[in-house]
């Protein structure tokens, strides 16, 4: 397969220690006309509301906010799972969160989002697992995979905590590892199609 | 996997036996849950499902009972509370009498959190909180007032960070791996079944709180729940929700003002 050529509706990316910094990695390559919608969960404090999203907006060209319930996905933006709620993608392309128990002693949780996101865009579902010290995203990404998705892991070497690439990774269902300025070149590529 | 089609009908046949409606509740979550159950069962189809609890009412009852549990803490957000304390509780202090709604109590830690709050502030004496929920089994938890001791440090820390004025286990007896929340909190609330989706207005009140409920549902359901809201304020009644959730979007927006933007805390205003 040639993951080059595929379109994509969506990218999913989930982070947890350390994904901030390689998250303006990434992020601060794309155009502010961006024409795919990315939806992050990065583990966050609940006691920290928007820092997360001050802090990248002020690095990135991409509008970055936090997603807000019932509210349309659109390309050209970076939305990010608030804290202390699971962000879910629902049928008709918009926003629902919940305050069901944490998952993977997360909340948000990557699997929550990766897992809605692959039943909604299925093989035209692009997903990113980053940095982290627990084993949240695996379950999302081994579904991902399986509905025809893309999926990539961000290379051991370059992460401060690679346990949660690793997982993904040991899972067998990541297809591609790659660096992160390799991941920013991907997603540039995407644009191509 | 759940298809579309087949959860439509499934939740159809469950309104149409049962009269219980999910059918404008937000579906990722819902889908979520049942996949949850028929795992942790193993039931390996919806249509599995839909045979066993549909000819057998016990069935029903856990199936409900498993898929409408919220989860909840005791003085969830403490800064909402710092602000009921700040924005609500004096302008509450000018009525005689007082009467709280808390739709959606789940397991009621979001009751004794404001049981505490109002006997702090001295209004508890003279208030009658009405907490409502869809789900029995939550509700009976909430009566019996019963809490894991492994909760306390966090419900400690939320409390102070909430202006708590005295020592949080004032209000609890600790005993084995439990806690006990103090009787004499719950001589004023009324515990009792109420589904947001389908029961009516059943009194007036001059507060209501509604934390994280709204999110479940869809647009046109949460507009419904918002007007039942509204036919139950009194003018200039208060409403808190939940952090993320918003009566801005909904067809009486006219109707209330911000009393908290960041908190979500709204006034009636006619």
């Amino acid at each position: 397969m040639n993951h080059d050529l595929k379109k994509y509706d969506a990218i999913v990316i989930g982070a947890s220690a350390g994904g901030l910094y390689i998250m303006i990695r990434i992020l601060k390559l794309l155009p502010a006309n961006f024409g795919i919608p990315i939806i992050v969960v990065q583990h966050r404090s609940k006691d920290e509301r928007t820092l997360l999203e001050e802090v990248l907006q002020q690095k990135c060209k991409v509008t970055i906010k936090q997603a807000d319930e019932k509210e349309m996905i659109q390309p050209g933006t970076v939305y990010f799972a608030p804290p202390d709620y699971h962000l879910l993608i629902e049928n008709d392309g918009s926003f629902s969160l919940s305050c069901d128990a944490p998952v993977n002693y997360s909340r948000p949780s990557i699997d929550v989002l990766f897992e809605t996101a692959a039943e909604v865009y299925k093989e035209r579902l692009l997903a990113i697992i980053l940095t982290g010290a627990n084993k949240d995203g695996s379950n999302g990404i081994k579904k991902i995979a399986t509905m025809g998705g893309t999926t990539i892991a961000q290379s051991l070497e370059t992460a401060d905590y690679r346990e949660m690439p690793q997982a993904a990774i040991n899972t067998g269902f990541v297809q591609l590892v790659l660096t992160p300025e390799a991941i920013g070149q991907f997603l540039l590529d995407t644009m191509k199609n | 996997m759940i298809a579309n089609e087949e959860y439509r009908q499934f939740l159809e046949s469950v309104r149409f036996v049962y009269g219980y409606d999910f059918t404008e509740y937000a579906e990722a979550s819902v889908i979520r849950r049942i996949s949850a159950f028929m795992d942790s069962n193993k039931i390996a189809s919806l249509q599995d499902l839909g045979k066993m609890i549909l000819k057998d009412e016990t069935e029903f009852e856990h199936f409900i009972q498993e898929i409408t549990v919220n989860v909840t803490e005791m003085y969830r957000d403490p800064l909402f509370y710092k602000s009921l304390r700040k924005n609500v509780v004096s302008r509450l202090a000018t009525y005689p009498f007082i009467k709280v709604w808390i739709a959606g109590c789940s397991t009621g830690e979001e009751v004794y959190s404001m049981a505490i709050l109002f006997r702090e502030e001295g209004l508890l004496e003279r208030t009658v909180i009405y907490a409502t929920d869809i789900n029995q089994d939550a509700l009976q938890k909430a009566r019996d007032g019963i809490s894991s001791i492994s909760n306390m440090k966090t419900y400690t820390e939320n409390y102070l960070k909430a202006g708590g004025k005295n020592s949080f286990s004032d209000y609890y007896k600790a005993k084995y791996n439990s806690v006990m929340w103090d009787k004499s909190l719950r001589q004023n609330i009324v515990f009792s079944v109420h589904n947001l989706a389908m029961d009516r207005s059943f009194n007036e009140f001059q507060l209501i709180l509604c934390r994280n409920v709204l999110i479940y549902f869809n647009q046109s359901l949460q507009n419904k729940v918002i007007n039942l809201f509204y036919e139950s304020l009194c003018p200039f009644g208060f409403i808190g929700l939940g952090n993320k959730e918003s009566l801005l979007f909904s067809e009486k927006q006219k109707y209330f003002e911000e009393v908290d933007r960041k908190e979500k805390i709204f006034m009636r205003t006619k």
